[in-house]
């Protein structure tokens, strides 16, 4: 009997090529391509006066040189807003090339186009733009004050304004036995994949058609934005996501301007161009994520019990909006989290600044999400004195109550119906998981040891998977081989391993025969893109769709053969064989040859298929409604989002002398429904977590007051090292998704998500100063332990003895 | 008198075989590996020698390849992750303990730092004495320099010691 | 982030070193272990003309110990001098301020000269040249020459050193009799350049009473400085000593800058934790020294 593969820690079948260096990323390809530079804007803010390329025209080696004057047609246009909604009013991209004004440090304004990289950077150089500076606005409340406008016809900086409401949160609040308010305040990181963003374009002059290869999460759509924008005929143009290193989100934003230019060069130059970022540009000119801020009311009842809650989101989106409103509006529906909150209101107001575009960064307006309601929930239990988590569990929307409906509209427009859950569990595993109840007397063990201990939790749902939909096809070769082809991209999350066991699995074939590529338009032409932790869902259901219908026709070919009922049958082992009679079987590959009915015998297993080898005069050698092969291509389109949850748990160890924080413990309990791969689910985790701790006490934006950003470096961008990520504990529950025929939930995004609210209650437990801005550093943490302004928690006026006992 | 030059050709043994190349006396040797020598195993992250994704051997020691010119290595031997496996004499190769430890330990994702990685930890598994016990301050020296996005670290630090084992059990 | 274009020499003497940087002039500039300089030249906030690169040299690789000192070649590579015993016993300060240099793989290739001549205020070395009150010896066309730390450290990344001319070792003089050291860092992140850190020299007399306190410090300040703190506790026995105290005076004598990663004030209060700290660990090594003899 095969082996199920569904649900077994499988070792990745892609790791043998990158364990010896013969994988192949974007600068792996086109050796002897021409190399793309930009000039790019050193101003945030300025207007763009002359540029004067003279000096750089006698460099050796180049090639060409283009401004926004060289651009025609489609491309002089601005970028796309790829993601319109009614409520984006004021939607702004910039162009490929600026024109007239820029509006962020790192804007390219120039292309130049080299022998090699060097020679493209030497001529950048030497080109002249001369600017006039115009006024800088940074940080959502100058945005908002609106003293400066970043778009001249947006003059209070307002690109949207998003609201969800699901009742009447005024009189709900005022007949609330208690409110609270509070502001609190979320910084920019990025997605800072190892790999940078990439663009190759070949342009094939005889046979007029390009191949653009893209670091990027969307080929398919990517391919079509080309296509528009250099006025080609989809047909020829292809788009080929290669090994990507890394994603996390930057690189579903598209098209890049690199993407359109790149291959614009390529066309008329007639030679292969390639761009290959380089790590200053990836932090001036690729996507920023998570800065907000944040205005909560809640009101509750003395047991803690939420009756209502009214948020203002202050959303940074940068300098322009190309990706929409997607980051803001999934904060503003997943901010409810695992609770029952009978009224809320939330307002967004997405605004403009002169700082790098903000789009998704996985977790995508979760993580931001999370740290407001979570940390609503501990100041709720701050003020009434209850456990953190007795007050949590008091909130929690309860197994019985699915599918349980929010009333909002998520962001992909369809309704924020959880699917299945079971938080309750959840919440009791992590209190184990963690030692949530031992809690004091580590305080105590710690602070014999001179150190300051706190511990935090926050928990989290996740919309995943959502639509519109992506597709499948599975091909079984007469050698035997089976090719699966899925059209979003991977960027390490192991799709060739953890499709191929889903199709071994519905097929019944040894996963060795299974093939399975991603993001190449050439294969698969329909698809959507790999984001919002759908890659599984999605496609995963699409392939085991598609691989049922091979499945069925194999069955069916085989049951001719066999002279037995399809429904006798069973394939094993690439076998398909009549259940319970040994030696009634043919092998898959054979099912193969014999379903497509060929005239030449080109090889041997062809001769087995060819026209005199039927005998059934009184057929045609297709059937009618039938086709040749053994394939078959479904889709996957889900009526909705299915929902992920989790709750993670952080223990901090302060030093109260050098406020030096160091996460001693980390505790995750995941629920992602059905799983095909738990060791690759793990290490999404894993990775989720370092990025949450990442945002919590490291990585930051510093961007100064004119717009530069002052730590666009892996030396001064703190992007931890094996040192700084603490070691997970992770416990596992399993709630199967009712929405999709495999049960599974999204897992690629989860783990980032709570990090920052549970290690900001964490550090608030151990210090007994409210935490109200993310992420902290020690100097930021010994500067709040010195401000008179900062606020003692009541939980610490409790244990000092100076507060109202509860 | 020595000469002073813009572009030169070098000779250096990379992964066991001598390869000469000529190049602009600028060309960083990352560069060089890659465009030149078509070896792209060798990752770049950064170029500014703080991700360690384009660490390679020189000499048997592990050094980023970014902060290094192509005309340094002249004359000496470099060691690339295309030549850490071995040769099995059979037309196939055998993997470096810390290679299988990869993919049996899920301590790659996207596999773009993994080279860098594999270099660095390589050669302090080599160089250590494979029967002593490897403590954690051994596994920090041999990981904490180089910096993946995907993996959370744990996974590596857990190939670290499955690597050692296996080098302790082959010795 | 490719170097801009530069001409290349890797001469095989130190005169012929010395010929090139001469006949190059002001834009040469010597390449040792370039762990510091390529960086600058891939972002091209350094173009040189012409890089010298003294790594063919012969005899600048030793480290020599005597009873005086250590001498540190210029192409002692900061690995080369963390597993130096020899040099250790002379002066701890040296294995001990390398272990804090970045990573492995950049202390395989990074000098410890280099970085002094670098003279950034951030590297460890510059900070333990001063504290150890050391010097470098300076190859020039017209002969070698020493330089003393004092007159060494103009600015942040800029030294008294002008013209042809190859920092060719640095001498850090050995531990004083009855004397402990330590030296202690605070990163962001393990290996990062220090957001504060602090070395320390504590000598003791014959009975074990405080005789002199020196102190060094990393990331504070426009170049290195050396801070005598003995007031604050001398003539105290060692094991009553207030080492508090004396980091509530380095509190007093330092004058760090802030950046995003550490206020100034921050940084203050670092000194006072760090000198604290290091002063009561170099204390006890001190006293165990007076306990030898």
């Amino acid at each position: 009997m095969t082996t199920k593969l569904f649900g077994e820690p499988v070792r990745r079948r892609e790791d043998a090529r990158l364990i010896v260096g013969r994988g192949r990323y974007l600068d792996d390809i086109g050796h002897t391509a021409l190399a793309a530079a930009f000039v790019r804007s050193p101003h945030a803010h300025a207007r763009i006066t002359g540029i004067d390329v003279d000096g750089a025209l006698d460099v050796e080696g180049l090639v060409a040189i283009y401004t926004y004057e060289d651009l025609t047609g489609p491309m002089a246009e601005p970028l796309p807003v790829l993601i319109p909604h009614p409520q984006l009013t004021e939607p702004r991209t910039g162009y490929p090339l600026a024109r007239e004004v820029v509006r962020h440090v790192g804007e390219p304004v120039v292309m130049v186009v080299a022998t090699d990289r060097y020679v493209a950077e030497d001529a950048a150089e030497r080109i002249v733009v001369t600017y006039d500076e115009l006024p800088v606005v940074v940080g959502v409340d100058a945005a908002y004050e609106a003293r400066a406008a970043v778009h001249d016809d947006v003059p209070d900086n307002v690109a949207a304004r998003h609201h969800q409401e699901t009742g009447d949160v005024e009189p709900a609040l005022a007949a609330s036995p208690r409110t609270l308010s509070f502001t609190q305040y979320i910084e920019r990181s990025a997605s800072m994949p190892m790999e940078g963003r990439g663009v190759h374009a070949r342009w094939d002059a005889d046979d007029r058609s390009l191949r653009v290869y893209s670091s990027t999460q969307a080929s398919t759509s990517v391919r079509a934005a080309i296509a528009a924008k250099l006025d080609l005929s989809l047909d020829t143009v292809e788009v080929i996501a290669p090994d990507v290193g890394g994603g996390f989100g930057v690189k579903i934003v598209h098209p890049w301007p690199e993407e359109l230019l790149v291959p614009m060069a390529a066309i008329a130059l007639g030679q292969e161009v390639k761009w290959a970022e380089d790590r200053r540009e990836h932090f001036i000119s690729s996507a920023h994520e998570r800065q907000q801020r944040q205005d909560v009311t809640v009101g509750f009842d003395d047991e803690g019990r939420v009756t209502a809650l009214d948020v203002h989101v202050l959303h940074d989106n940068g300098a322009y909006t190309p990706y929409g409103i997607i980051v803001p509006i999934i904060t503003a529906t997943q901010l409810v989290g695992p609770y029952v909150i009978p009224v809320y209101r939330v307002r967004v107001d997405s605004v403009y600044t002169n700082t790098v575009i903000v789009t998704p960064y996985r977790g995508a307006g979760r993580p931001q999400a999370c740290y407001a309601m979570e940390r609503t929930m501990d100041r709720i239990a701050d003020e009434l004195g209850l456990d953190r988590a007795v007050v949590r569990e008091r909130n929690l929307i309860q197994p019985d109550q699915f599918p349980y409906d929010h009333h909002l509209t998520f962001q992909d427009g369809r309704p924020v119906i959880y699917d299945s859950g079971d938080y309750p569990g959840l919440l009791d595993k992590l209190r184990t998981l963690a030692d949530w109840s031992s809690a004091d007397v580590l305080r105590d063990e710690a602070a014999a040891r001179g150190k300051l201990l706190g511990i935090g939790m926050a928990m989290y749902v996740e919309g995943t998977g959502p639509g519109p939909y992506e597709g499948g096809h599975v091909q079984v070769l007469g050698s035997g081989k089976v090719l699966v082809s899925t059209g979003l991209t991977s960027q390490g999350q192991g799709h060739e391993t953890a499709f191929a066991q889903i199709v071994a699995s519905e097929l019944g074939v040894p996963i060795e025969d299974v093939e399975v590529t991603t993001g190449d338009t050439r294969r698969f032409a329909y698809a959507v893109g790999t984001f919002a932790s759908r890659a599984a869902v999605m496609s995963g259901n699409a392939i085991a769709l598609a691989a049922r219908g091979v499945r069925e026709k194999a069955l069916r070919i085989a049951a001719d053969v066999l002279e037995a009922d399809p429904g006798d049958l069973e394939i094993d082992e690439g076998l398909v064989q009549v259940r319970g009679t040994p030696g009634a079987s043919i092998p898959l590959r054979t099912v193969a040859v014999l379903s497509n009915p060929l005239r030449y015998a080109f090889d041997e297993a062809a001769k087995q298929a060819t026209q005199f080898t039927t005998h059934d005069d009184s057929k045609p050698p297709v059937a009618e409604g039938d086709a040749p092969g053994l394939e078959h291509r479904d889709y996957y389109s889900p009526i909705r989002s299915t929902f992920a949850s989790g709750a993670h748990a952080a223990v901090v160890e302060i030093d109260p002398e050098t406020w030096e924080i160091d996460v001693v413990r980390y505790a995750v309990v995941h629920d992602c429904g059905n799983v095909v791969n738990p060791m690759i689910v793990e290490g999404q985790v894993h990775g989720g977590v370092a990025q949450g701790v990442a945002g919590a006490l490291y990585e930051r934006m510093a961007y100064d007051a004119d717009g530069q950003l002052q730590n666009a470096s892996y030396m001064d961008f703190l992007m931890p090292y094996a040192s700084e990520v603490p070691d997970v504990d992770i416990d596992h529950q399993q709630t199967p998704s009712p929405l999709n025929p495999l049960g599974i939930k999204g897992a690629g995004e989860a783990g980032v998500i709570p990090g920052t609210a549970a290690i900001a209650s964490a550090i608030e437990d151990a210090v007994g100063r409210r935490i109200t801005s993310m992420p902290i550093s020690p100097t930021e943490l010994y500067d709040l332990m010195r401000s008179e302004d900062s606020e003692t928690t009541a939980t610490a006026a409790r244990r000092a003895g100076t507060g109202v006992m509860a | 008198m020595t000469s002073v030059d813009t572009e030169r050709t070098i000779t250096v043994t990379v992964n066991g075989v001598p390869r000469e190349a000529t190049v602009p006396v600028r060309r960083l040797l990352s560069d060089a590996l890659r465009h030149d020598l078509g070896l792209t195993g060798t990752h770049v992250g950064c170029e500014h020698g703080v991700c360690g994704a384009c660490t390679v051997l020189v000499d048997g020691d592990p050094v980023r390849s970014c902060l290094m010119l192509a005309v340094q290595v002249a004359g000496r031997t470099v060691t690339t992750v295309e030549g850490l496996a071995r040769d099995d004499h059979q037309g196939g190769q055998v993997l470096h303990p810390v290679q299988e430890a990869f993919r049996e330990c899920h301590a790659l994702q996207c596999g773009f730092c993994t080279p860098g990685f594999l270099m660095t930890i390589a050669a302090g598994l080599e160089k250590r004495d494979p029967a002593a016990e490897l403590t954690e301050e051994e596994v920090d020296d041999m990981v904490g320099g180089n910096l993946c996005r995907c993996t959370g670290y744990a996974n590596i630090k857990k190939a670290v010691h499955t690597a050692a084992a296996t080098m302790k059990d082959a010795r | 982030m490719k170097p801009a274009p530069f001409r290349y020499a890797d001469p095989g003497t130190l005169d012929e070193a010395l010929a090139v940087l001469s006949a190059e002039g002001a834009g040469a500039k010597v390449l040792a272990g370039g762990q510091s300089l390529l960086p600058l030249l891939s972002m091209r906030l350094a173009a040189p003309a012409t890089l010298v690169d003294i790594n063919g040299v012969p005899g600048l690789d030793a480290v020599e110990v005597t009873g005086d000192g250590v001498t540190v070649g210029a192409l002692v590579r900061h690995n080369a001098l963390l597993h130096d015993d020899a040099a250790a016993r002379v002066q701890p300060l040296l294995a001990r301020a390398t272990a804090n240099v970045a990573h492995p793989a950049i202390r395989n290739r990074g000098t410890t000269v280099g970085s002094i001549a670098h003279a950034d205020p951030s590297g460890e070395m510059t900070s333990v040249l001063a504290l150890t009150d050391g010097s470098v010896t300076v190859a020039t066309p017209s002969g070698p020459s020493t330089v003393e730390w004092r007159d060494l450290f103009v600015g942040p990344l800029e030294t008294s050193i002008s013209g042809p001319a190859v920092v060719t070792s640095a001498f850090f003089p050995a531990l004083p009799p009855r004397s402990g050291t330590a030296f202690a860092e605070i990163a962001r992140r393990k290996g990062d350049y220090a957001v504060c850190g602090a070395g320390v020299v504590v000598t003791l007399d014959e009975d074990q009473r405080v005789a002199a306190v020196r102190a060094s410090y990393v990331s504070v300040g426009l170049t290195p400085e050396v801070h005598d703190l003995t007031d604050a506790v001398i003539g105290s026995p060692v094991e009553k000593a207030d080492w508090t105290a004396a980091g509530e005076l380095a509190r007093t004598l330092v004058d760090p800058d802030g950046d995003i990663h550490a206020s100034a004030d921050y940084r203050r209060l670092l000194v006072g934790v760090l000198t604290g700290r290091t002063l009561a660990e170099a204390a006890a090594e001190a006293a165990a020294a007076v306990t030898r003899e």
